[in-house]
């Protein structure tokens, strides 16, 4: 109890030099809690994927379409419960600024595959009725204000062309992670349009989604898809969708190295912050520390005063700088909520934050109970601070 | 009269470890300051230098990235017959037609799957790109399963090898040769001969048509002609304001991640500085005194103590920039969003970064040390004089 006093007495006796030391590090933990969420984000697309979920594409690219005829001969495999299709549009609407990801499916079918579109009933029924109908997500609903029965036109970039939608449905996600900046429409629009202006590109398909009847069966269908098609004109690729993601998480990897690397850069720097500060206090307590020893107290008594007083300010800001890492992402997730689906501090990066604050103050102060523990006190007595 | 400025120099290097730990700090700021600003210029400089200012290229409207486009036959030639196109030495057209995919080949090492683009080149695509040399092995035969690979490739992925063959289109391809092009995005392509590669991937049309202007002033005419005429979806854009389109987005990311970053990792330099500086004066506190009584005006006091955190900035900048300058070395390469391909591209060091950079530090430094010095400048002679 008195070791503990002194500790908090010691490190209150330079207010000012202590409480900047404190707000050096809670701006360090808050940018390190932010920069590993955001990491976390990038991975949030696959981890939330189903894995009971198969996407087969074409084996040379994304790029390459596959045959409709597929459909009916993936649904004769064994295992597979329910096929969907559909093509990455790639409209942009108004401008190239205003992103967001359009896909042209089969409806029906589709919406069975994901339970996690959360639909009306009666909004559903007029999607799936009207052919030019599209549905969207309300994050994206939102930011363009756009209300059920309204006209949205996108221009295709991969189909030429203006294309024209009703909107029908908004959906929610299930879950706080689905996507909800999305619009989908029917496949068949997008084909019929293809087989009057350019028939050679009508009845191609991007992707196939396979649906599952048990998780376990995924690989062998997987192989069994692949093999199907093997020296085929379009041969196929087909993987989990966590997998898909995941190679598309992967091509932009180094982008998600160089974060990972900043942010435990940030808590080096911070680390040579406290250091410097744990040294100068006690470069000025030499004196002190050569009385505390004439007095009897041993090495250890004062390595555990000096490597306390580092770990008390430490954790002092790394408590303040997790307390303010959640309005910040609240804050990041409203105000960017056209980048993020969502901004959410996991109880991991809190504890990852937790153990930085802890190596800072361990590491500042290796170097000064070194010195504070080792001083001869004839030496320490003789010197003049 | 001012203090020498050797007062400031001495005081860091008497307290050399705070001094080092201090500037250190700042040398990490500023590294991550200039290494996201090279990152940035770097993509740029590739994506700019990839094409020529008198090169155009002609792709379908709306489409952004030539993996998007199509051109049908008749267009192709209708654009090969247009006045501006120049004439090469043998009287042909100096014309591109190309045909531009993208392929999946695993990366060496890690063996995971990335977009590789795969150009089909016509007899005259190189006179278009005087940047692209031929550093191994030979052009492939036109009419032959041969194609070369960008260097880039040659190092980073299977099959890009001298040599080496890439399956795709049911067919095995023959690498024969490596083009070096530089720091530009060719070099992380595969280029083969267009029509079998149209064959092979049953494409039966082109992506893209490049041509060099005959006269350089004459691009907006051709321009509206073009973007006019019913026959043709088709437009027209420089090949530097092209290939300037596709960075934008990736730039514009890495600029902000890294402003962002700078501006949290400076409030840590600046707080680091400031302590030290608050020491450096409290432990001088009679030396002040002393000064002030020898006739020093406040003036020349608060100057020294900004001339010493600048002067500390200064080193931790320089240091920086020195250890982000090797990062000069380092390639990078990643998917660009735009085009969904595969681009290599190395940190760049620039002018503008690097005056930027010392600029940051030295504000760091100005920031950090006005308080301290303040507090110097204000203290009572007596006072001062009395401290021990």
């Amino acid at each position: 109890m008195f070791i503990l006093k002194l500790l908090i007495r010691n490190a209150l006796r330079h207010k000012l030099r202590t409480s900047l030391t404190v707000i050096g590090i809670a701006i360090a933990i808050v940018a390190f809690g932010l920069l590993r969420t955001l990491v976390g984000v990038w991975y949030s697309g696959a981890e939330h994927s189903s894995a009971s979920r198969l996407v087969t594409r074409n084996a040379i690219s994304l790029i390459f379409p596959l045959p409709l005829s597929y459909k009916d001969r993936i649904r004769q495999i064994p295992g597979v419960k329910a096929v969907s299709y559909g093509n990455w549009f790639g409209g942009i609407y108004r401008d190239e600024k205003n992103f967001f990801a359009n896909y042209a499916v089969e409806p029906a079918s589709y919406l069975d595959l994901y339970p996690e579109i959360v639909l009306p009933a009666e909004q559903k029924a007029a999607f799936i009725r009207d052919r030019k109908g599209c549905i969207v997500g309300q994050k994206l609903a939102d930011l363009y204000g756009w209300r059920i029965g309204d006209m949205i036109t996108l221009r295709g970039s991969i189909f030429p062309g203006q294309w024209e939608f009703v909107l029908r449905g908004i959906y929610r996600g299930a879950e706080k992670s689905t996507e909800e900046r999305v619009l989908l429409f029917h496949w068949d629009y997008l084909n019929e349009t293809m087989k009057k202006t350019t028939p050679r590109r009508a009845d191609q398909v991007g992707f196939y989604m396979i649906g599952i009847t048990t998780p376990d069966l995924t690989a062998e269908v997987a192989l069994k898809v692949d093999g199907m098609f093997r020296n085929s004109l379009a041969e196929t690729l087909t993987e989990t969708e966590r997998a898909f993601h995941l190679g598309f998480i992967a091509m932009t990897e180094a982008i998600v190295v160089a974060i990972q690397i900043v942010s435990y850069m940030v808590i080096v720097i911070i680390m040579i912050v406290a250091a410097n500060t744990m040294a100068m206090t006690a470069r000025e307590r030499i004196t002190e520390y050569a009385t505390m020893k004439t007095l009897g107290f041993g090495a250890v008594h004062i390595a555990v005063i000096v490597f306390g007083e580092s770990i008390f300010i430490a954790m002092i800001g790394g408590a303040i700088g997790v307390l303010l890492t959640f309005p910040g992402a609240r804050w990041i997730e409203t105000e960017l909520s056209q980048y993020f689906p969502s901004f959410s501090v996991s109880p991991g990066t809190v504890y990852l934050d937790l153990l930085a604050a802890c190596m800072i103050g361990m590491v500042a102060a290796v170097f000064p109970t070194w010195r504070g523990a080792t001083i001869r006190i004839a030496e320490g007595l003789r010197r003049i601070g | 009269m001012g203090i020498p400025y050797s007062y400031s120099f001495r005081n860091l290097w008497t307290r050399r470890l705070t001094t080092v730990l201090t500037a250190s700090g700042m040398a990490l700021v500023v590294f991550v300051f200039s290494a996201t600003l090279m990152l940035a210029a770097g993509l740029q400089k590739t994506l700019v230098d990839t094409g020529s200012y008198d090169n155009v290229i002609v792709i379908r409207k709306s489409a952004t990235s030539e993996v998007q486009s199509g051109v049908e036959r008749l267009q192709a030639s209708i654009i090969e017959s247009q006045p501006e196109v120049a004439i090469g030495e043998s009287g042909q057209p100096l014309l591109a037609k190309e045909l531009v995919v993208l392929i999946n080949i695993p990366k060496r090492g890690t063996n995971k799957p990335a977009n590789v683009v795969i150009r089909g080149i016509s007899a005259r695509s190189l006179l278009l790109r005087p940047q692209a040399k031929l550093v191994e092995g030979r052009m492939p035969k036109p009419g032959s399963a041969e194609v070369v690979a960008g260097k880039s490739i040659a190092q980073r992925f299977h099959g890009g090898g001298i040599g080496e063959t890439v399956r795709f289109g049911m067919r095995n391809w023959i690498v024969v040769g490596v083009f070096d092009a530089g720091n530009t995005g060719f070099s992380s392509e595969i280029w083969g001969d267009v029509d079998q590669l149209m064959q092979a991937f049953r494409r039966p049309v082109y992506s893209s048509v490049t041509f060099k202007l005959r006269d350089s002033s004459r691009f907006d005419e051709f321009k509206t002609r073009i973007e006019g005429d019913p026959r043709l979806t088709l437009e027209a854009k420089r090949e530097t304001r092209f290939y300037q389109d596709q960075s934008e987005m990736m730039a514009k990311f890495l600029r902000i991640l890294g402003l962002t970053l700078t501006v949290v990792f400076s409030l840590g330099a600046v707080i680091g500085a400031m302590i030290t500086m608050y020491a450096a004066v409290a432990q001088r506190i009679a030396e002040i005194g002393t000064l002030r009584a020898l006739g020093f005006q406040k003036g020349s006091i608060l100057a020294a103590f900004v001339l010493e955190s600048l002067f500390l900035g200064l080193i931790g900048g320089s240091a920086g920039l020195l250890f982000a300058s090797f990062l000069q070395f380092i390639t990078i390469s990643t998917m660009n969003w735009q085009t969904f391909a595969e681009l290599a591209f190395s940190f760049t060091l620039t002018f503008d970064i690097a005056w930027k950079s010392l600029a940051f530090s030295l504000v760091m430094g100005f920031v950090g040390g006005v308080l301290p010095a303040l507090r110097a400048a204000k203290m009572n002679i007596v006072d001062a004089l009395r401290a021990s």
